[in-house]
């Protein structure tokens, strides 16, 4: 049925940052798997590494559910961490709080939700300052 | 071009070496979400970061090889997800510019390549 959909769970832990990225990989490797074609893979994966490492830096680590329909995938990423005080702001190419330490690993462009906007079809933020965020993304499959 | 080739350009040394993929272009950039959304599959990425964030990139981002360019050796956990990986990572004494350059000039010569429209 057209429904019917492959659901994919993932904890995003904070601790370990050699590992920062494998649910986004995971998820790629499924949908390699599936016969996705690579513009639509790498959508997803862009998408979904830029919105797992987000959580990993800025909410100390969240979950990511990810749900593959037959023409489109559905990621849901949610945190506890500070949530975005200011969504537009966060949302502007170059912003970034990211600190020192971090930025010395490459992070800290301000690129990554530009990034998720760019190459996701649908994207919405829930965001609550001391609560934390959810972030809903479609990517249409082609 | 493909790493092999690459790799005798710009008289690198050879961390480590999965397939010895096709080289279509490159790409030149330290941010990680930079790479991330513009380093075209099948492209060279020449950076000068060495961390084990760049290997999730790579992958993700179908990079066929890093680059690490003036000297700069990947750190131990970088050099142990490649391996893991099977991604390929190369070390040049060259800068990025001069790296890029010389595949740049390499691939014009082979006539496969132009720039694309900005
Ligand atoms: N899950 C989140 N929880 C709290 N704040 C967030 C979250 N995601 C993003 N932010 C805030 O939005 C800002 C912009 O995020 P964005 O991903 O665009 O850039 P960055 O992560 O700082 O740098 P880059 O992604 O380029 O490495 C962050 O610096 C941070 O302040
Ligand atoms: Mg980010």
């Amino acid at each position: 049925m057209s429904d019917e959909c492959i659901r994919l769970e993932f904890k995003v832990d904070s601790e370990n940052f050699a590992s920062a990225g494998s649910a986004s990989e995971a998820v790629k490797t499924q949908l390699k798997l599936l016969g996705i074609n690579s513009h639509d893979v790498r959508r997803v994966a862009i998408a979904m590494y830029e919105g797992e490492i987000n959580m990993v830096i800025h909410a100390k680590g969240g979950t990511a559910v990810v749900e593959i329909y037959q023409n489109r995938v559905d990621i849901t990423l949610a945190d506890r961490g500070p949530g975005i005080a200011d969504i537009d702001l966060a949302m502007k190419e170059g912003y970034s709080t990211a600190p020192d330490n971090i930025r010395e690993l490459g992070f800290g462009a301000g690129m990554g939700l530009p990034n998720m906007k760019k190459n996701t079809d649908e994207m919405r933020i829930v965001s609550n300052p001391g609560v934390g965020t959810t972030i809903y993304m479609k990517v249409n499959l082609t | 071009m493909d790493i092999n080739k690459l790799t005798e350009l710009l008289s690198a040394e050879v961390k480590n070496l999965g397939e010895n993929k096709k080289v279509e272009t490159g790409y030149c950039g330290d941010f990680l979400s930079f790479a991330m959304s513009r380093a075209p599959s099948q492209s060279a990425w020449f950076t000068v970061m060495s961390n084990v964030n760049v290997a999730a990139v790579s992958l993700l981002a179908d990079v066929s090889v890093i680059v690490l360019c003036e000297n700069v050796i990947p750190d131990d956990a970088l050099l142990n997800r490649c391996v893991s990986e099977g991604l390929s990572v190369i070390c040049t004494k060259y800068s990025a510019y001069e790296a890029a350059g010389m595949l740049f000039v390499a691939m014009k010569n082979e006539e496969k390549y132009c720039l694309p429209e900005r």
